[in-house]
């Protein structure tokens, strides 16, 4: 799978930089600006708070749909996929017109000092949205097929309910946390229609990398949008990369068992 | 007091404290957008929701988006088949390739998938010149948002097949086959059938990401008014435009196409679940 990575994901920068016909130092120049590294810091420092809130609350939900029994459970289940069904831009309004200043839970944020919509809070916001579901549905099934005997066993040894889980059941379902770690992660940076509307897209304060290759885009520089892309491209191949040793780690875990 | 004590279940009031979270998550950040997109959408009452949905450029973007899926579902339909059939059957040089160029379109912004093809075909393009002195259009044309939707929906069916397929091991098409089925009958008799059910879904995921897709077409599209954009795009511009009922009400549209996917998959996963146990 790496080397296969390397092979696919290579040539589509190199076909970039050669379409583009850009030197070295114009490619740094266009990639590196202050404007689109301000947009790098908000990509990935977003993406990395949402994929780190979404592990803790993708496991609750999880945790919560597998070992508990509430009114509405399946349906509730259903409902979890909604972001991988509902299209970005249809979220992207949604959200925003929740968020805004005039929204119901903008209003209440703002009644506390906190201002969602047209912030970097904002984007963090959507790509909590779209990131939830890939940590669940790649935890709730580890968690299902647990079996009850080794808590049984770490009870016996006179283990409370807390050491269970941090002994017990954390290490079984950490790669699989990883892996959903990951794939919100690389989801959240790549992230386009959900999270322009609610960002604002202020240059330099909540503008996003994929809007910037859509910005160069829009002015014809073509060179300048195809560097972008290609550092966004070498991100997303690092973040393959996660995910495929998350899974390899995850099948010797099982295997070991 | 019949209530005993089990060692593997959270006390009662961690289990409600973790259902409330739980609850509070999902309502937040799953539940109030799609209640926001009718409520919003409905807010001027059931005329102008209807009114703003009749709209001439609206009813062309409906037009166009359902040409676009019926173009894109089909042919990804057969690529996902050929491709998840080549995985998980045969062993060949080049498959963690293939399967890698699967999955390639999910870690790609969708953004960089359109950009790709205005590199390629785009007027600066490598094409470019040559499909101008020939007339041909394809970015800012539906041939590109064609092509975009077919890059980003690529996956959906093959994804699906893949692990049920490989799941399913060759015992049952080596059976076939020593009773003296040809390949196509191997295939439409014994693979097929084991995998309807993820078929389906595929199919389901793929036609809802060919309608609701944004980022790669926004690039490629050129956002022609009444000619060029689908429903999101249009759900774009009219929220650009401050249009909120007319924006809100393709996106209701849109939604409720989301809850249609959700709902038969859910019944695909209940018959599915029904067909192991028998």
């Amino acid at each position: 799978m790496f080397a296969a990575a390397l092979i696919v994901l290579v040539p589509i920068s190199a076909l970039f930089l050669r379409s583009a016909g850009l030197t070295w130092d114009q490619f740094i120049a266009a990639a590196f600006s202050p404007r689109v590294m301000a947009s790098y810091r908000l990509s990935f420092g977003g993406a990395l708070i949402a994929a780190v809130f979404n592990v803790i609350a993708g496991l609750i939900v999880a945790w919560v749909l597998v070992r508990y029994d509430f009114p509405f459970r399946k349906l509730v289940d259903a409902l979890v996929d909604l972001p991988f069904a509902l299209p970005t831009a249809v979220a992207g309004v949604a959200l925003t017109a929740l968020y805004a200043p005039k929204g119901v839970l903008g209003k209440a944020l703002l009644s506390i000092g906190i201002k969602a919509a047209f912030t970097p809070l904002g984007v963090v916001l959507a790509m909590i949205f779209i990131g939830l579901p890939f940590v669940v549905r790649t935890v709730q099934p580890v968690l299902q097929d647990l079996e009850d005997e080794h808590e049984e066993a770490a009870v016996s040894l006179g283990a409370d309910r807390w050491q269970v889980f941090t002994y017990v059941i954390l290490p079984s379902i950490l790669p699989a946390l990883v892996t959903g770690f990951a794939l919100a992660f690389a989801r959240a940076l790549g992230e386009y229609g959900s999270v322009i509307f609610i960002a604002g897209n202020m240059p330099g304060v909540s503008e996003i990398a994929p809007l910037m290759i859509v910005t160069k885009l829009e002015q014809y520089d073509y060179a300048g949008a195809s560097a972008i892309a290609t550092v966004m491209l070498v991100a997303a191949f690092a973040m393959l990369l996660v995910i495929n040793s998350a899974q390899k780690w995850h099948q010797t875990r099982l295997a070991g068992r | 007091m019949s209530t005993r004590l089990n060692p593997l279940l959270e006390s009662r009031a961690v289990r409600i404290g973790l259902t409330l979270v739980a609850a509070i998550i999902l309502l937040l950040f799953l539940f109030a957008p799609l209640v926001v997109v009718f409520g919003e959408a409905l807010s001027k009452g059931l005329g102008a929701y209807l009114d703003a949905l009749t709209e001439p450029d609206t009813l062309s973007s409906i037009w166009l988006t359902l040409v676009v899926a019926a173009i894109c579902v089909p042919v990804n339909l057969v690529f996902g088949i050929c491709a998840a059939w080549c995985v998980a059957k045969f062993d060949f040089r080049g498959k963690s390739l293939l399967t890698t160029i699967i999955d390639l379109p999910f870690s790609v912004s969708p953004v960089i998938a359109g950009l790709i093809y205005v590199l390629v075909f785009g007027l600066q393009g490598w094409l470019g010149p040559w499909l101008r002195d020939h007339g041909i259009h394809i970015i800012f044309a539906l041939p590109g948002i064609v092509l975009a939707t077919l890059f980003i929906t690529f996956p959906f069916v093959a994804r699906e097949l893949i692990p049920l397929m490989e799941e399913q091991g060759t015992e049952a098409e080596e059976a076939a086959v020593s009773l003296g089925a040809n390949g196509w009958q191997v295939f439409r008799r014994v693979t097929l059938p084991n995998v309807k059910w993820g078929l389906l879904y595929g199919v389901l995921l793929c036609n809802a990401r060919a309608m609701g897709e944004f980022g790669a077409v926004s690039v490629v599209s050129g956002h022609i008014r009444g000619r060029t954009t689908t429903m999101p795009l249009q759900v774009e511009i009219l929220y650009n435009e401050y249009n909120m009922v007319a924006a809100f009400a393709v996106a209701s549209l849109l939604a409720m196409l989301a809850l249609v996917t959700l709902a038969v998959k859910t019944f695909f996963e209940w018959r599915y679940a029904k067909e192991l146990a028998a």
